[in-house]
């Protein structure tokens, strides 16, 4: 490890200045299609001008008391309903840590690979959905478009085929998990030391019908990203963007890998810092900063400190942070955009969709390459050994790098449970990008919904998944108040239904 | 293997106290088409949301009805007809979720056909505490719910369920 040149101190916008004067108080509460509970404030003075930017998420921690006191083999089903979104990354980080609870160093072939092709159409689903329902609305209409257009029957109608192809994108990896998993939800797939079921050959041929077809889609979808930088370069490469280091697993010989692999953490500059980590040490690597006025943690490389040593995860920091891609065809699109940055990191949010994409092919890739693995309907999938009191999983979920640390006592209870989830990781960097957005769009300009659309776009380029799966009807409304130094609400700029 | 006519899709979290009025309104109904002998004519979903791929499990379908908690809904429940939503109707989602009136219009855009007769049940919700059960407010109105849902597959006819709207 050796010191890198980090980000700087860079936390301008975090606080109000004291001099600042009178300030009124904007909130967006909570952020719209993103998971869960998320708010943004900022304080505006007099002049409309930016004094103070926050993005605050909140119910992480609860769930790690929630686990405690469980048995351990339940934990992988339990994880799931941290959230509606990528539970399959919760049930394999939470298998991954309780294979080293019962003493499972290797999996057997088939157990891994098993457990990657559920990992990969989790992938899959999860960036199909991100990109065509979340994001392509604000990314083909434009962030100041109308409202009420953006949307995903919006793009259906505009553009069906696209919207189409993200429908049977998503609805193919959920395949790909009901079948490896066992069900669509709260799936069991995965249990310590192995897996608890293979893939019958009928499944199987069932999935190859279908997977050409789902490889042309993913790689139609990288061309889609690309056609959109290439319109609006100005745009697309700027907006929101700040410099950071960046940290994810990497898998043998550099490869990127989703499941499993060693951390490896590049600076801003994209110099190798930290390579070869054993995720198993990662309470060496990486500390957590509370702030007073956020429930969420700052996650920061320990070497560095909090002020330097913060960094983004996700498809934008895993594409660029490995050192090749191990399908054909995504690798062609990875030297393509490493090539993009002309030998420095893209560090431009907007460039999480194209990198995004670009996963979604290599996890279409990968599926295909696995389904022809006859491993996959073997049926050696359980393996153990000497029973140990903790257990740390580390995998790629679809937002980023996810930690699953578990202590089990001796009664095979729980005893403590630490989850840095992607979106932890991702806080500072989203808080980075909001200000930066905040300053260039927002700074003396009467605030109008498009204009606080640009917040909630730099927020969506990342994906954060908020955690709570709760959603019920009428639970969320989106609601934006105007406040005044004294907290009165002087005014809505929108409300949902 | 021809699909059930009738869907009924359920959504919300076990783990989040009256979220998971849906799942288990669902899991209580499938017991009793079990054992009424009902079962073969409805096809029974639970998921912890509604997303873009569930308007394909719409398709040939005759009847749809999607069960969910609300939290700012009249109790015990209201059962009302779902349609197509358009424009400013979603503009918000709030979520990655999607709406039961999402989904159908994501169906008939996708599917260029219009969505079956959709309706929502959505009982209401007090309390959605990460690891509380049902409140006892959302318990009362699971049993009043839970009733209306038995007429519901006994007699699972559009003009049946059209008379029983709140």
């Amino acid at each position: 490890m050796r010191t890198g040149t980090g980000a700087g101190r860079n936390f301008e916008l975090e606080a109000a200045s004291a001099d600042a004067g009178a300030l009124r108080r904007v909130a967006i509460d909570p952020v719209s299609r993103v998971e869960g509970h998320g708010k943004v404030t900022l304080l505006l003075d007099d002049k409309d001008q930016v004094q103070q930017v926050r993005l605050h998420i909140v119910e992480f921690r609860g769930f790690e008391k929630f686990i405690q006191g469980r048995p351990y083999w339940e934990v992988p089903v339990m994880v799931q309903r941290l959230c509606g979104i990528c539970p399959v990354s919760h049930h394999l980080a939470a298998a991954k840590a309780l294979d080293h609870v019962v003493g499972a160093s290797r999996l057997t072939a088939s157990a891994e690979k098993l457990r990657r092709l559920m990992h990969y159409g989790q992938i899959l689903q999860s960036h199909a959905l991100h990109f065509f329902h979340l994001s392509s609305p604000d990314l083909l209409f434009g962030f100041e478009s109308e409202a009420g257009r953006r949307n995903i029957v919006g793009v259906a109608a505009a553009f069906p085929e696209v919207a189409r192809q993200g429908v049977l994108l998503r609805k193919f990896g959920q395949e790909v998990i009901r079948l490896t998993a066992g069900k669509r939800v709260h799936g069991t797939g995965a249990i310590p030391g192995g897996v608890n079921r293979a893939l019958s050959r009928e499944d199987r041929d069932g999935l190859l019908a279908d997977i050409g077809q789902i490889v042309g889609w993913s790689r139609d979808a990288v061309q889609l990203v690309k056609r959109l930088h290439a319109a609006d370069p100005a745009l697309y490469d700027v907006f929101g963007a700040f410099r950071s280091n960046i940290l994810s697993l990497v898998g043998a010989a550099g490869a990127l890998d989703f499941y499993d692999g060693q951390l490896r953490v590049r600076d801003a500059d994209g110099g190798i810092f930290v390579d070869g980590f054993d995720a198993q040490n990662y309470h060496q690597l990486i500390r957590e900063e509370v702030k007073a006025w956020s429930y969420m943690k700052f996650p920061f490389l320990l070497a560095l400190g909090p002020e330097q040593g913060w960094y983004k995860v996700g498809p934008l920091a895993r594409v660029q942070n490995c050192d090749f891609i191990p399908t054909p065809f995504a690798e062609v699109e990875r030297r393509e955009f490493i090539d993009y940055g002309q030998g420095k990191p893209v560090h431009a949010p907007l460039a999480y969709h194209w990198a995004r994409m670009i996963e979604l092919l290599h996890a279409a890739e990968t599926i295909a390459e696995l389904l022809h693995d006859d491993d996959l309907s073997g049926s050696d999938l359980i393996t153990a050994g000497q029973r140990k009191r903790e257990g740390i999983g580390v995998i790629e979920a679809p937002r980023g790098t996810l930690i699953h640390h578990y202590q089990v006592d001796d009664d095979d209870l729980v005893s403590s449970c630490n989850l840095i989830v992607s979106t932890t990781h991702n806080n500072q960097p989203m808080n980075e990008a909001i200000r930066r957005v905040a300053r260039r769009y927002l700074n003396g300009r009467e605030l109008t919904e498009g204009l606080l659309n640009h917040i909630e776009v730099a927020i969506r380029a990342f994906d954060p998944c908020l955690s709570c799966a709760t959603h019920a009807l009428g639970k969320m409304p989106l609601q934006l108040e105007l406040q005044d130094a004294a907290g009165e609400v002087v005014g809505r700029l929108r409300s949902a239904s | 293997m021809s699909l059930p006519p009738v869907l009924i899709l359920a959504c919300g979290n076990p783990s989040r106290g009256d979220d998971a009025l849906g799942p288990l309104l669902l899991e209580r109904l499938q017991n009793w088409l079990d054992s009424a002998g009902l079962a073969a004519g409805f096809d029974l979903i639970g998921d912890f949301q509604l997303q873009i791929e569930h308007a394909l499990d719409l398709v040939g379908r005759r009847l749809v009805l999607f069960i969910d908690a609300g939290e700012q809904s009249a109790a015990p429940f209201v059962f009302r007809q779902a349609r197509a939503a358009a424009g400013r109707d979603l503009a918000n989602p709030g979520t990655h979720a999607l709406s039961p009136e999402a989904v159908l219009a994501v169906l008939a855009r996708i599917n260029h056909a219009a969505p079956p007769p959709a309706f929502v049940l959505c009982v209401r919700a007090e309390c959605f505490a990460l690891g509380a059960g049902l409140s006892p407010a959302a318990s009362s109105h699971a049993e009043c719910a839970f009733e209306l849902l038995q007429a519901l597959c006994r007699v699972a006819k559009l003009e049946a369920w059209m008379s029983q709207l709140t």
